[in-house]
């Protein structure tokens, strides 16, 4: 890192040098700088200090990148020009307003995340190297949005894949199953790459240059465009969780570091995101109709199958991280259906639905690192992931309760928080997409916009359940197990974190309108006609007819509520609640804690219904009584719900290749004669075809 | 007049009208099952006298429950006087910056979903959390039809504005009788059946009983606790009941402020609910209630009938 920073150079258009414009440049400079230091603060740092050194520099970078992205997002140009002696194009990193949207994202959660991990590190996750790795992956992260060329993008996404793979792998040594989630990590980020890499290859070779603006210049007819979006498709949709890329989700997610899971799920997979966005709207605008088909269906597969799996789950962090697939999911299914419709022209809904898959990577970023720092708060404080040993937590971790709460209501989508505002104008760009001034456009889209406004309705539903599990069977009722009997609330920095991600869901819940708005500026050319602000911190979609006023609603839900709380006022003084052991208890004497529902009694019976396509194993063991069969001593239930793709897709190819490589151990057996003669057998083929 | 303050009043009498109307309806669908069955019925008023018995009681809390079960009642309360407020019962004037939108409507009324749900994991008990199970994956089910329906509703009028649908019906009757409409309404209604927890889905009148979703979740709350509750789903479905009989009769909804107008509005929703309230105490007499888990075939008909009605809708227009 350090070495590349004595070749650079500050970049400004003009060459006078607007303070905005270099600002930019300055920031990327800053958060390289900071960076670099931060690596060195780890390195040489006491392990007393070096917590608190690393988190104070890496809150440093992502407000850096905070600054920079807001600026970027506002419309002000420049950036970092890197030559380098390679016959291409020089590095250019300059954000313009979407990747600055993407920056700030990024670093909004990088912020969470540093302080988070400031009071929360202890033990192998505050290593030495751990802390050198987390700079590396925030400022690789910001990175990739900044980059203006091909190569430079790729720099930047290996930076990333790198420092989230070393972080993810703090506690393998501890851990059987952490290690086999970094071979899962290391293969599925690879082949990511792979096909990355495989598409700029192409559009580079189409186009003769690394850099966007030569890339920008390929007909999205042509076969090299075809090629390369479903290369793209396959790259971006990998890091990005779409279903059936998203196998390593399950499996690396829970396993890593609770700070790191948050900033993977709320902010790399956003990068996915990104990228993909990058590849539809920016390289490859109005691309060929089965593009966005294509995309819809991958992103309403993702939404479907990541919520389904998410609402079985009884591990917090796998829940949270099949969660995080149906997310990436419904705003893939926002970019294809704004693919869709811009090629019907129905101008309005497509940036409608564009502008709501932006809110929903938004919402999702703010909502989802909170509930991963929160996750890592019940860790921290129980031991726990487990929901069905969980309980009563509401009472002992008040603060982390009302931050889980207020995110998992995000993640339900539920009035006034910020995921409710993205799914509310998704709706309304799908169910106005249909039609233009009253005729049907196309078969396709009448066909594909119910399909998708169902399947945003199911996910929905599942979501509500999902969530209402996951916040009623940790924070309600009664513990389930002493671990979690004995929880207490965690430290005020990681309390901090987690009240402000809370506060981010709120307020983007609450101010809808001028983010929108701002939001809107980073992919239409006529923002104002998309999306507007008003009243106070309402939105308003002009073209479609639609208003959403959070803030209005909340002053009449007060109103409303004001009658009520009066009364409850009034009646509470005249008769006080008595509290008394359990007044109901199902007919018996007092329920023992165990009696309790769990949280996977609490999905039995959507298991019931989805059996055809979550194929769970079940395994009842009934031991009798000796002296008689009538008589059960114990009964234990087993459940198991995998993966369908890991078993039906990835473990017959892996299965295939271990084959392969048993057969290859008999052909490389070490025999130094047997390499000669592959080595001179091959030496005669190449002679021979270079003769012909 | 002008249309906020016109719009406020409405809102108003509206929700002054259906936390009147709600508990009657209650008694008269009661009172009506009571009377075909051969029972002699408490009386129509008898619901009114509960919420007095049950306000006027000390509520009892298990130890070991949270806050959740004070706050969850009231959210459900605040959920249902917000559908009263929202929905165009008595008329269709809506407030300026909140448009009665059916997404937004559908949402406020997930939050009481919620809220229920939780308020009967918080007791702690067995029941509680098989009720709370159930209803959610009732809801989950539930939301693709009611989605779908809002959908099929929307595409006359071209907006997914209910006042502006219900203004569209009552000056194009048309509508109401084609096949769009009437897909989109029985499958609405099937989807109100399920969210009400009312026959085939849920059976009101038992307690105790292994199948029961609603009532499980009640168990552990008392005094004003159970009262909200009770009260709250009432205006729910009385609210609902009020949406489905304006789509389908929107005749006697006031459209332009006039205090005649607003006699005729309140006279005539109130009768409207409470026919329709009959005529689903009479239908609910030659209903059973069907096993849990062939709930979600139900619920797939009745998606089925919603999405024929979105897709029927661009192939007949």
């Amino acid at each position: 890192m350090t070495g590349i920073g004595v070749g650079l150079l500050l970049h400004t258009q003009t060459g006078t040098g607007h303070l905005l414009q270099t600002g930019i440049g300055a920031g990327l400079l800053l958060q390289l700088g900071l960076g670099a230091l931060a690596v060195v603060s780890a390195l040489l740092a006491a392990p007393s200090l070096r917590s608190r050194a690393g988190g104070i520099l890496c809150t440093l970078i992502a407000v850096t990148g905070f600054a920079t992205g807001l600026a970027a997002l506002l419309g002000a140009t420049g950036g970092l020009l890197i030559p380098i002696a390679l016959p291409m194009d020089p590095l250019l990193l300059a954000p313009d307003r979407l990747g600055g949207l993407f920056m700030l994202i990024v670093s909004g959660v990088g912020i969470l995340v540093s302080l988070y991990s400031m009071g929360s590190t202890r033990g192998p996750d505050a290593s030495r190297t751990a802390w050198v790795a987390m700079p590396v992956f925030l400022v690789g992260m910001q990175l990739v949005p900044a980059a203006t060329d091909s190569v430079s993008f790729l720099l930047a996404w290996e930076i990333m894949t790198l420092g989230s793979t070393v972080l993810l792998l703090a506690d393998h040594a501890s851990r059987a199953t952490v290690a086999s989630a970094g071979i899962w990590y290391s293969a599925m980020s690879q082949l990511s790459f792979f096909f990355i890499l495989a598409g700029f290859a192409v559009l580079a070779a189409a186009s003769g240059g690394t850099s966007f603006t030569n890339l920008q210049a390929i007909e999205p007819g042509s076969w090299a465009a075809n090629v390369a979006f479903v290369l793209f498709l396959l790259g971006f949709g990998g890091k990005a969780e779409l279903v059936p890329l998203h196998v390593w989700v399950p499996r690396v997610l829970p396993e890593a570091p609770s700070h790191v899971s948050a900033a993977m799920s709320g902010a790399m997979v956003k990068i996915g995101v990104y990228g993909g966005l990058l590849v539809c709207v920016r390289l490859l605008p109005d691309g060929p109709a089965w593009w966005g088909i294509a995309i819809m269906l991958v992103g309403g597969a993702s939404a479907l199958y990541g919520i389904l799996q998410a609402s079985v789950s009884s591990d917090l962090k796998v829940l949270l991280a099949y969660s995080t697939t149906e997310n990436m999911g419904l705003v893939f299914l926002g970019l294809g259906a704004s693919m869709l419709l811009r090629g019907y022209d129905a101008q309005a809904a497509a940036d409608a639905a564009l502008v709501a898959a932006l809110l929903l990577a938004v919402s999702h970023a703010a909502f989802k690192s909170t509930l991963f720092l929160g996750a890592g708060a019940i860790i921290h404080a129980t031991g726990e992931r487990n929901l069905d040993r969980l309980g009563g937590l509401g009472a002992r971790m008040p603060v982390t309760a009302a931050a889980f709460g207020i995110a998992s209501l995000g993640a339900a989508a539920i009035p006034i928080t910020s995921g409710f505002v993205a799914e509310w104008m998704l709706l309304q760009s799908l169910i106005h997409g249909g039609r233009l001034d009253g005729a049907v456009v196309s078969v396709a889209a009448s066909v594909a916009m119910p399909l998708a406004v169902a399947v945003i309705a199911l996910t929905a539903g599942l979501a509500l359940l999902t969530f209402v599990k996951a916040y009623g069977i940790a924070f309600l009722a009664r513990p389930r197990s002493s671990a979690a009997a004995d929880a207490r609330e965690v430290s005020p920095l990681m309390q901090l974190a987690l009240v402000l991600g809370a506060l981010f869901v709120l307020a983007l819940g609450l101010l809808p309108g001028p983010v929108a708005a701002l939001v809107a500026h980073t992919v239409s050319p006529s923002p104002t006609a998309a999306v507007q602000a008003v009243g106070l911190g309402g939105v308003s979609l002009p073209g479609i007819g639609a208003v959403l006023d959070p803030i209005m609603l909340v002053i009449l839900s007060a109103l409303v509520a004001i009658p009520v709380i009066v009364s409850i006022i009034v009646s509470a003084r005249r008769h006080p609640h008595r509290t008394i052991d359990l007044p109901w208890g199902g007919g018996g004497s007092r329920a023992r804690p165990r009696m309790q529902y769990t949280a996977t009694s609490y999905a039995e019976p959507l298991v019931r219904v989805f059996d055809d396509v979550l194929k769970p194993s079940r395994d009842v063991q009934v031991t009798h009584v000796a002296e008689s069969r009538y008589l059960v001593e114990r009964v234990q239930v087993e459940q198991r719900v995998s993966d369908v793709f890991e078993t039906r897709l990835y473990r017959p190819v892996l299965n295939l290749f271990q084959r392969y490589g048993i057969v290859v151990r008999h052909v490389a057996n070490g025999s130094i004669h047997r390499y000669l003669s592959y080595s001179f057998v091959a030496l005669l083929i190449v002679l021979i075809v270079v003769s012909l | 007049m002008n249309a906020a303050s016109s719009a406020i009043i409405i809102a108003f009498v509206q929700v002054v009208l259906f936390v009147f109307l709600a508990p009657l309806l209650m008694g008269v669908i009661r009172q009506v099952r009571a009377t075909i069955e051969g029972r002699a019925g408490a009386g129509i008023w008898q619901p009114w006298r509960d919420v007095r018995k049950l306000l006027a009681k000390d509520p009892v809390r298990a130890e070991g429950s949270s806050w959740m079960l004070k706050a969850g009642p009231v959210a459900l309360m605040v959920s249902s006087l917000l559908l009263c407020v929202l929905l165009p019962l008595v008329g269709t004037i809506p407030f300026p910056s909140i448009p009665s939108d059916l997404f937004v409507i559908v949402s406020v009324m997930l939050i009481g979903v919620v809220a229920l749900a939780l308020v009967g994991l918080d007791g702690g008990t067995a029941f509680g959390g098989m009720g709370s199970s159930r209803h959610m994956t009732v809801a989950a089910l539930v939301e693709p039809t009611l989605l779908l329906a809002v959908y099929a509703l929307s595409i006359p009028a071209q907006t997914s504005t209910i006042s502006a649908i219900v203004e569209t019906r009552l000056f194009s009757p048309a509508v109401i009788i084609s096949p769009v409409s009437v897909l989109a309404l029985v499958a609405l209604s099937i989807a109100i059946m399920a969210e009400t927890a009312r026959l085939p889905v849920d059976n009101p009148g038992t307690h105790l009983e292994l199948t029961m979703l609603h009532e499980a979740m009640t168990l552990e709350a008392s005094g004003r606790d159970l009262a909200w509750l009770e009260v709250g789903s009432w205006l729910k479905l009385a609210a609902l009941l009020g949406l489905v009989s304006n789509l389908v009769v929107p005749w006697g909804v006031v459209t332009d402020f006039s205090a005649l107008g607003l006699a005729i509005g309140v006279v005539s929703i109130a009768v409207k609910v409470l026919v329709l309230g009959v005529l689903l105490s009479v239908g609910e007499i030659f209903l059973a209630k069907v096993r849990l888990f062939q709930v979600p075939e139900l619920l797939a008909g009745s998606f089925a009938l919603a999405f024929l009605a979105v897709t029927a809708s661009y192939l007949v227009a």
